[in-house]
């Protein structure tokens, strides 16, 4: 029975499918708890709060891919939101230069990064520890305290947050979705399809393996960091528009939420191993967790973060104990599997032998 | 590299922070009038006190190959436990207690996913870090609660031995311990031995499951024990007490020339660094330098901490090695080089 299920599935697709009914069977039970849960209102308010650590998290998957991890993040994504939201307030723009410049402070932001790291030797969580600390500074420094209003945004940005590109009976697919949407598809085909995707997970399984066998693991790595920037810093210009009062502390605490959604998402924080599909079914969980627990009478709204910790908890566990199990077992099948089929061989090349 | 050499670039390294140490102070002493006073000497470690405190059992944690990224929010969650206990009518005393053994218990938690799941001290602590604040906002919600009775708030504040504080007093006391245990004693040539090669360790017979637990458990349990003492000083807990401290702590240790790969640093490193860090922070806070830019001076430390080093060894490295393929790098096999050392 398992060896007939191991042959058409593997490993981590079984992950992926388990996540999949976690997070289907936490949706039915808050469907069961809260009224009107699957109303249009909701769902919208969903998908909408999804597009923001979703963006992150799909740059972020790439470094944690390459066994880095790039807390600054949610530095990034504020400096990014108020450093275009000012410059909105000052220039008339058209959104693309505005979603550019976001992206391209970004860019900035992770280049320094991934110099740091794949250049400098400095290990990524010391490196991206400190970066947070700076970028966050850097955005207290430039802001001498004042906030992004909304009244300081033009007024193409007032309806940005609510853009639908379809509508079917009230269900939404909102501009900031299809953002994420696009930013998830095009990472997950670059991971499957360009050398470069494959690349990454070349790295991460092995660093030394990687560069011996001539893969130009520095500049790789270094453009994961840049990417990762990028999509941060996109998930900035996101942030701007859906919340458009930037202060300070914009964003803070987000690269937990991003870091968390890869890791239970089934990206090991040990690189090499992961997919954007998992990257997706973390951040749905995640977030349908926090809003729901917020309208969820049964619980005050402060258990969010301690949640949070658990279930990163119980994902790594699982990793370490029953996926390992799993892929030994896969393993053992195919290796059962391709003795069977040499044993028949050998038996018929006999057979051959004696007539 | 050969192990004369490691010993002299550490005996480098200390005296590269000891003049450092000399330089700020100098600098600092005569930009200010009074800063080489015992009580500003004082004030200045006092004001910093419970992260030199973590900063030690820290040293223990990064040599023995592994990181503690919980100890901020850990330092949180024991002032939250004490804060809400002490709010719900308990003795003072058990309320500290008990904050005692949450962090004890939630270390061996940590210790144990390490040590016996296997999973990897990063993510563990992580995890750690996330939830333990979260815990503390279960405790405290968004309320500020203070109240303590006066014996629990003048030990945090008040002197006992002229201007020293019961927390630096125990600073001192532990700084001497841990500097016992890490360099003269058994215990502590495992932590080198686990953290140089954890593999290696295991075959040689060093218990290095038990070794690592003992290891979180101290590292939560300090940290408990760092959150109390904060509270105290501060007289009042939120459920954001000690935010952000790790950045300080990892920084500390790692500036007093201990190797986030595990296996190499000393003691006297990391209390040089505590001196120089806190030394740096009071001249920025003396300058009038806000706190958030001292947060991002400490941060740009932590990345120089390890970069400066690494440009150094690889500048050394092209000095002595003839110039080879610069398109190739060998990965670091390090038996091979020992031996040929």
């Amino acid at each position: 029975m398992t060896d007939r299920l191991l042959r058409h599935i593997r490993p981590e697709q079984f992950r992926e499918l388990i996540l999949l009914l976690i997070t289907i069977g936490v949706m039915l039970f808050f469907w069961t708890q809260i009224p009107n849960y699957f109303d249009p209102r909701s769902i919208n308010r969903l998908t909408v709060g999804l597009a923001i650590p979703l963006v992150v998290a799909v740059g972020q998957m790439l470094v944690v891919l390459t066994r880095n991890i790039d807390l600054s993040v949610s530095s990034t994504v504020g400096l990014s939101a108020y450093a275009v939201g000012t410059f909105l307030g000052r220039h008339e723009t058209s959104p693309w230069v505005a979603a550019l410049l976001a992206i391209a402070i970004g860019v900035g932001l992770g280049a320094i990064n991934g110099l740091l790291v794949a250049y400098g030797g400095v290990p990524a969580i010391i490196t991206t520890l400190g970066t947070l600390a700076l970028y966050r500074v850097l955005l207290v420094e430039i802001s001498n305290a004042k906030t992004v209003t909304t009244n300081d945004l033009p007024e193409w940005m007032g309806g940005l947050p609510s853009k639908s590109l379809l509508t079917v009976k009230d269900y939404d697919l909102r501009l900031m979705a299809a953002v994420a949407l696009i930013a998830l598809i095009g990472g997950h085909l670059v991971l499957r399809f360009l050398p470069y995707g494959r690349r990454l997970y070349a790295i991460g399984s092995n660093p030394d393996a990687a560069k011996v066998a001539g893969i130009p693991a520095q500049r790789d790595v270094f453009l994961a960091f840049v990417i990762c920037g990028g999509l941060a810093g996109l998930g900035g210009f996101l942030y701007l528009i859906r919340f458009g009062n930037i202060t300070v502390t914009a964003a803070q605490g987000l690269e937990l939420q991003v870091v968390a959604a890869v890791v239970v998402g089934g990206v090991s924080i040990l690189g090499g191993q992961g997919s954007m599909f998992g990257v997706l079914l973390g951040v749905v969980l995640i977030e349908v967790m926090q809003q729901s627990l917020l309208r969820w009478s049964g619980l005050s709204e402060f258990v969010k973060d301690a949640i949070l910790g658990l279930l990163i908890l119980i994902a790594i566990t699982v990793d370490a104990v029953l996926l390992v199990r799993l892929r030994e077992a896969w393993v053992n099948t195919r290796r059962r599997d391709r003795a069977k089929t040499r044993l028949s061989l050998a038996t018929e090349g006999a057979a051959d032998a004696g007539d | 590299m050969r192990a004369t050499d490691w010993k002299r670039y550490l005996r480098r390294w200390e005296f590269l922070l000891f003049v450092c140490l000399v330089v700020v102070v100098i600098y600092n002493s005569v930009n200010v009038s009074n800063f080489l006073t015992a009580q500003n000497q004082v004030n200045l470690l006092q004001l910093s006190i419970e992260k030199a405190i973590v900063a030690l059992i820290m040293t223990f944690v990064i040599i023995c190959g592994e990181i503690d990224l919980s100890v901020a929010s850990m330092m949180g969650l024991s002032a939250s436990v004490v804060a809400r206990l002490h709010e719900s009518g308990w003795n003072m005393a058990l309320a500290v207690l008990a904050a005692l053994a949450v962090g004890l218990g939630f270390g061996v938690l940590n210790g144990f996913f390490v040590a016996k799941v296997g999973i990897n001290s990063l993510a563990v602590t992580l995890a750690g870090y996330i939830g333990f604040r979260g815990l503390a906002e279960v405790f405290i919600e968004d309320n500020s609660i203070g109240d303590f009775p006066s014996w629990f708030t003048k030990m945090g504040q008040d002197g006992i031995i002229g201007p020293i504080t019961f927390s630096i007093l125990l600073f001192v006391i532990m700084a001497v311990v841990a500097t016992v245990i890490l360099h003269f004693s058994g215990f502590g040539r495992q932590i080198y031995a686990i953290g140089s090669n954890a593999r290696v360790a295991v075959f040689s017979g060093v218990p290095v499951a038990r070794t690592r637990i003992i290891i979180f458990a101290a590292s939560g349990l300090i940290s408990a024990l760092a959150g109390v003492l904060y509270a105290a000083r501060l007289g009042a807990v939120r459920a954001s007490t000690a935010q952000g401290f790790e950045l300080d702590i990892i920084t500390i240790v790692l500036l007093g020339g201990v190797s986030i790969f595990g296996g190499i640093g000393s003691m006297v490193g990391v209390l040089l660094s505590i001196l120089l860090v806190l030394n740096i922070r009071n001249g920025m806070t003396i300058a009038g330098i806000t706190g958030n830019t001292q947060t991002g001076v400490i941060g740009l430390l932590l990345i120089f901490s390890v970069l400066i080093p690494n440009l150094a060894a690889r500048a050394q490295g092209r000095l002595l090695r003839p110039p080879v393929d610069p398109q190739f790098q060998a990965p670091r096999v390090e038996t091979t080089a020992q031996n040929a050392g």
